[in-house]
């Protein structure tokens, strides 16, 4: 009693204490089910210890300040002090840690991914103690979960919508990405349409610019939309691109997006969690599918040591509602490591996603049914990729092929049919039982003599690669637990 | 019109060995099959008519291949296909969905245009008879 009476008083006397000794580092702590649980990658500078650092970043991150206050007298305060409550070294890198840090579900407004991040990723990432922090995973507990929407309308609801079944949709991104007229524009939409793609798509920088405003664009584009669902029977869609400077736009471009009959309307990650979120609303009230592109993200995603893992920004994105991810190619031109890319489509997919350190996934994660989120994979891949493609990411996967479609030598509709054709050759092959990555290869040739179009996109794609090794990918740890 | 329609409307119609491997493939996974029929390919008709019920339980594909082809002599005319049902929690929707046949004349879906305003054109499809003109494909 006397002991506890003095480190009590210890605790409180004014001036500034190590986070740990200050309860921020509790290595007995159970965590709740209800807790908010983070694993960051600490890189403490020289000569900090790693447990101090592991609190630091539980204390910045909830309540703590530099120095005792006495304020902090008037709360139950250790309910609100975050707890780090484990701390282990990254296989094969020296001077980085896993700390894994509790929060309660307490510390964070109902369905709102802006005040968790404030929290979260707030003013810890530029504490001066470390060289650098990245927030690598996150479990959030179901009873959060149930505070957001979710996707406006997910996987299996798109799916009934559009009516197509059995086979991941195709997508391309309209090409040159700037410059283009509005009528130009939708002849792009129509051909590509046409030719048997199932959706097309504004590029992320494609908004009102003067060589094209909006409402020209999205003219254009359902034209070329409408036409094509005509001459094939099956319902089509072009991502307009909804970002702008204000919410007021944004609401007014999606209106009239919804008015000529969009089944999809299209956000950036560069309007911001909250503008996101609202838009997901929107979009579930107005039974409209929302698309979103994650530029900018790259910026803090990508380097392993500091910033955010994409896999942390795709669980927020299932909570906040978005209906489309970009979540990366493997194969493509950009980064993406096959595991990583994997534990993404995962978190957007499953309902429950078990740890799996292999594909960089830390935490059990549930989603207590909460609707996936269809992943996008687009950058730099081709028809000859096919098999590949189908083998990766199964059905539920938007394969853009942008370059791939428009690019092709005969045309933008012999591109696109290219894509189908090679497309449904290797799901159909799958299902007769097929070993896709042996035989996939002989499966598109077999096609290609029956559809000129894709002997000429294998022609001329076939042997291109992108062999670079990936920046991102897990640093496995032996024994996880929660 | 050339309906472009289900998982593999662009390739050429399969064969019933290959219709037999694709619904051994959703028996394999569980997914019971069912045949639907239509004269109206447009492009929001969700509910074909259903023949029969799902056909639940069975193992080998040869049942289903007896009701694809009943549904076809007695509807020549008329668009089949077979779709694969997933009841798994968290699905519970349609896993696969192909043709099975096509109508030898198809019908067109004609893009009927009114003016909106703002030079917004409001858009409808609506399917109509054959016009030939159209070879599609």
């Amino acid at each position: 009693m006397a002991v506890a009476e003095k480190e009590e008083q210890n605790r409180w006397d004014p001036g500034v204490h190590s986070y740990a000794s200050m309860g921020y580092y509790d290595a007995d702590y159970v965590p709740k089910d209800t807790d908010v649980l983070a694993v960051f990658r600490v890189t403490p500078q020289k000569g900090v210890d790693p447990i101090e650092a592991a609190a630091a970043v539980a204390g910045e991150s909830s309540t703590a300040t530099w120095t005792v206050v006495w304020t902090d007298r008037l709360t139950a305060n250790t309910h609100y002090q975050a707890k780090a409550y484990r701390v282990e070294d990254v296989p094969g890198r020296p001077g980085e840690y896993f700390a894994y840090i509790a929060y309660d579900i307490d510390l964070f407004e109902e369905g709102s991914i802006a005040n968790l991040t404030s929290s979260i990723i707030g003013n810890v990432f530029g504490f001066k103690p470390l060289t650098a922090l990245r927030l690598e995973d996150m479990r959030i507990p179901v009873a959060y979960v149930k505070t957001f929407q979710g996707p406006a309308h997910g996987i299996v609801m798109e799916r009934e919508h559009l009516n197509k079944y059995g086979r991941p949709l195709l997508g391309a991104t309209i090409k040159p990405k700037l410059g283009l007229s509005a009528r130009n524009y939708g002849r792009v939409v129509y051909e590509a349409c046409r030719g048997g793609l199932d959706f097309t798509k504004d590029d992320e920088n494609i908004n009102s610019q003067p060589f094209m405003r909006w409402r020209d664009r999205f003219l254009y584009c359902m034209e070329g939309v409408n036409r094509a669902m005509a001459e094939t029977g099956e319902i089509k869609g072009h991502y307009l691109n909804v970002t702008a400077g204000s919410m007021e736009e944004m609401y007014e471009r999606a209106e009239l997006a919804k008015e000529l009959g969009s089944v999809v309307v299209m956000i950036d990650l560069t309007i911001g969690y909250t503008a996101m979120q609202s838009m997901a609303t929107w979009a579930r009230r107005n039974g409209v599918l929302l698309h979103l592109h994650r530029a900018g993200h790259s910026t803090y995603t990508r380097q392993k040591t500091h910033g955010v893992s994409f896999r942390v920004i795709s669980k927020w994105c299932r909570l906040i509602g978005v209906d489309h991810i970009h979540a990366g190619t493997v194969i493509g031109k950009l980064e993406g490591d096959p595991a990583t890319t994997r534990g993404f489509y995962d978190t957007l997919r499953e309902d429950h996603v078990p740890a799996n350190p292999a594909n960089g996934i830390f935490f059990d994660q549930d989603w207590a049914s909460m609707p996936g989120v269809m992943p996008v994979a687009s950058g730099g891949i081709h028809a000859g990729q096919m098999h590949q493609l189908l083998d990766l990411f199964g059905d539920d996967v938007v394969l853009q092929f942008g370059g791939g479609t428009i690019g092709h030598p005969m045309g933008i509709a012999a591109g696109a049919e290219a894509n189908r054709v090679a497309l449904e050759a290797v799901v159909k092959a799958r299902n007769e039982g097929r070993d896709l990555l042996r035989e996939g290869p002989d499966v598109l040739r077999r096609a290609a003599e029956r559809c000129r179009p894709l002997e000429a996109a294998l022609a001329t794609w076939g042997d291109v690669t992108f062999e670079y090794t990936s920046t991102d990918a897990p640093d496995a740890v032996p024994t996880p637990s929660y | 019109m050339y309906l472009r329609h289900g998982a593999f409307s662009y390739l050429p119609d399969l064969t019933d060995d290959e219709i037999a491997l694709q619904v051994r493939h959703a028996l394999d996974n569980g997914w019971p099959v069912s045949i639907e029929h239509t004269d109206d390919p447009h492009p929001r008709n969700v509910y074909w008519e259903m023949w029969g019920l799902p056909l639940f339980d069975l193992v080998e594909p040869d049942g289903v291949m007896v009701e694809i082809n009943a549904c076809r002599s007695t509807f020549p005319n008329h668009y089949v296909r077979v779709l694969a049902y997933d009841a798994r929690l968290g699905r519970q929707t349609t896993a696969l969905s192909f043709l099975v046949q096509r109508p030898a004349v198809e019908p067109d879906v004609e893009l009927a245009r009114a003016e909106g305003g703002g030079r917004a054109q409001v858009y409808g499809v609506r399917t109509v008879a054959p016009s030939g003109e159209h070879s599609g494909g």
